[in-house]
């Protein structure tokens, strides 16, 4: 495999609060490479958002990144002033939010807004970053686009909306996308068309995508590799067909039942008691543990960290069986 | 002798008038403007069934079960529950006999409570309006009970609802439904805003109670899996009007219009079966022009010129002259 174009190293964020410093995300890493998609899903709180935010540098106080590194392309952004990061976010690194009547300017016409951003980060005139804004424009499926170009957000629809976001993220080229919850203000039939045009987009481009979503569906279409997280870790990381079809870890497998599906009617679906734990209150061990059926005394006492087991990796204790055993007898000491 | 359904609804209608101000509309010299968010949507619902509504987001399914359960006015037709009439002025003795019987969950539970009421005295609220339970002691003991039913701790109801993650909100709204001993239950996505392991809790937790108490809902989704999993019959809106009303069994194995085809295809595909699919084309119109003849015409890969001049008739649960005539869609081979 050629080098990774992001690759993520033991990220620690924590935000401080008066009560505690809070640890959102605790110790993820991943690669992601040439022309890959991430698909990145967990429920809500599990950091999913968060890891994304610090990738792209957007963590804002109280938050920070307490630890880790972050490279783009070998070279370190983690740690860059606020000037220089700013010159690789939008040029290097861009971002797709979830709601696109929020991430654009109500005031300005959408040719407008593609044309700023084109000049802020590539050398070409009005004219030149216009025709390039059409190109995109075009590239994204939006009909028209000579005409369209110089209408408000608001004359577009949701799906048209989030065409221009896109347009948007893709203007100066960048090496690496992260698109949080792209798909979610959507309908279903727009939402299709939404999932297909960021995979063409990845393929053709040679971009590195990490997509965040809590849809197992959208990431099942769309995803290379997936990332399960859970309370600030990753649970599950592997193939995606791997991890959709025969997940391994407890929590990845109780997801997965939960999801009703359309091929089959089953009477009940698998339900994961309780839910997920607050950030003040993660426990002790595996954060799962109390909502695991198959917790056993290491999980309430030893942080399991992802290991590889058929071609992924998997934080559980269930599956390190070496250790397990040189655990019990020092537990039986 | 077929019994008589126990929700019938009638050639249901709802206009809302979207007309510009009276001034603005002299000034400017502009008409009237209409919406038609309902149009002429029939259905029944049968006991202890549960009927699911779907379509995309501006299709009229919310509008209509606001109409059901008579939230919202209607602006013709008929809504008939248990032989009582929720639109015949002359009926309004039995429909308040009536109202203690249906109740509403709604999408979101963080709305949908009171957030300065314990969850004691949100549950006991439907009771104590009803009259359905005489004396505090057994008041509470009630509310007590409907909590544990949902799941829930009996002291939980001294607490608050921001208290509560949004699973267990929604579990104080279903008991909040069930306080009166409602037996026809109106849903608006009531899973929408939970995550999925949570949405799975929810989901089991209403069928057991269906199962138990002889419930009959009307599930309002856009999830085609949640509704597959729910529902013994599913209506498929699309602007305002019901495109398709089938068994949901045959509706996702042998779905008759376009429309539907096109939403089952939308869905992800989570088995990764690589099954053929129609593209999706196109998004939903504004519902204040609609496209002329059947609606869905712009979107449908079946559409003809008899299509765009006629709206169809909605004949043997499914409305649209393509699949009257038989007119088959020609998939293009997989590239």
């Amino acid at each position: 495999m050629s080098d990774p174009v992001i690759s993520v190293r033991n990220l620690q964020v924590e935000f401080v609060t008066r009560r505690a410093t809070l640890r959102a995300i605790d110790g993820v890493s991943f690669d992601i490479a040439r022309g890959e998609v991430l698909g990145v899903v967990g429920e809500s709180g599990a950091g999913k958002s968060v890891t994304g935010a610090a990738i792209i540098g957007l963590i804002e106080p109280p938050g920070r990144i307490s630890g880790g590194e972050i490279l783009l392309n070998g070279r370190r952004i983690d740690n860059l002033p606020p000037d220089e990061m700013r010159k690789v976010r939008g040029r290097k690194v861009a971002m797709i939010f979830q709601d696109p009547l929020t991430s654009l300017n109500p005031l300005f016409r959408v040719g407008e807004q593609l044309i700023e951003t084109i000049r802020t980060h590539l050398p070409m005139n009005e004219r030149q970053a216009r025709d390039r804004a059409i190109e995109l424009l075009t590239e994204v499926g939006i009909p028209a686009p000579e005409k369209r170009i110089d209408g408000y957000p608001h004359e577009f629809s949701g799906g048209m909306r989030q065409r221009v976001v896109i347009a948007l993220a893709l203007c100066a080229e960048p090496d690496f996308i992260v698109a949080d919850e792209p798909t979610t203000a959507l309908d279903v039939s727009v939402q299709a068309q939404i999932i297909s045009l960021i995979k063409k987009l990845g393929r053709e481009r040679g971009m590195a995508v990490m997509l965040v979503t809590h849809d197992m569906g959208v990431i099942a279409e769309t995803a290379d590799r997936v990332a399960v997280m859970y309370a600030g870790r990753v649970a599950e990381i592997g193939p995606v067909r791997d991890v959709v079809q025969r997940p391994m870890h407890p929590y990845a497998r109780g997801l997965m039942g939960a999801i009703p599906t359309l091929e089959a009617s089953a009477e009940r679906l698998v339900q994961i008691p309780g839910s997920m734990p607050r950030l003040s209150s993660i426990p002790r061990g595996c954060a799962f543990n109390p909502r695991c059926g198959e917790a056993f005394a290491r999980c309430h006492i030893d942080q399991p960290v992802p290991l590889p087991v058929n071609g992924r990796h998997v934080a559980c204790h269930l599956y390190d069986m070496t250790s397990a055993e040189t655990f019990s007898a020092e537990a039986s000491r | 002798m077929n019994p008589r359904p126990y929700v019938e609804v009638t050639d249901l209608k709802k206009v809302f008038d979207v007309s510009k101000p009276w001034l603005n509309r002299m000034l400017e010299q502009s008409p009237r403007q209409f919406l038609k968010a309902v149009d002429g949507v029939s259905f029944d619902i049968k006991k202890g069934e549960t009927f699911a509504l779907v379509g995309e987001s501006g299709s009229g399914k919310s509008t209509v079960a606001k109409m059901v359960v008579g939230l919202l006015g209607v602006s013709g037709g008929e809504v008939t529950i248990d032989n009582v009439s929720m639109t015949d002025k002359n009926q309004s003795a039995q429909r308040a006999k009536l109202r203690r019987r249906m109740q509403m969950i709604f999408q979101d539970p963080f709305a949908s409570l009171n957030p300065r009421w314990r969850v004691d005295r949100i549950i006991a609220e439907p009771i104590r309006a009803f009259n359905v339970v005489e004396g505090e002691a057994n008041i509470v003991a009630r509310v007590g009970e409907l909590l544990t039913l949902v799941g829930l701790h009996p002291d939980d109801g001294r607490k608050f609802p921001h208290e509560f993650s949004g699973g267990q909100r929604q579990r104080v709204a279903i008991a909040r439904a069930l306080a009166s001993n409602a037996d026809f239950i109106v849903c608006d996505e009531p899973t929408s805003a939970l995550d999925v392991s949570v949405q799975a809790q929810i989901l089991n937790l209403m069928r057991d109670l269906q199962q138990q108490f002889g419930l009959t809902y009307l599930f309002i989704s856009h999830n085609l899996a949640v509704v597959r999993h729910m529902a013994t019959r599913i209506g498929v809106m699309y602007l305002g009007r019901l495109v398709e009303v089938s068994d949901a069994k045959e509706m996702f194995t042998n779905p008759r219009h376009p429309y539907t085809r096109m939403l089952l295809d939308a869905v992800p595909d989570l088995a990764m079966s690589g099954r053929q699919r129609i593209p999706v084309a196109g998004e939903i119109p504004n519902p204040i022009t609609p496209p002329s003849g059947c609606t869905f015409h712009p979107r449908c890969p079946l559409a003809n010129e008899r299509c765009v001049a006629e709206a169809p008739q909605f004949i043997n649960g499914v409305a649209c002259h393509a699949v009257v005539e038989g007119r088959k869609l020609v998939i293009p081979a997989a590239a």
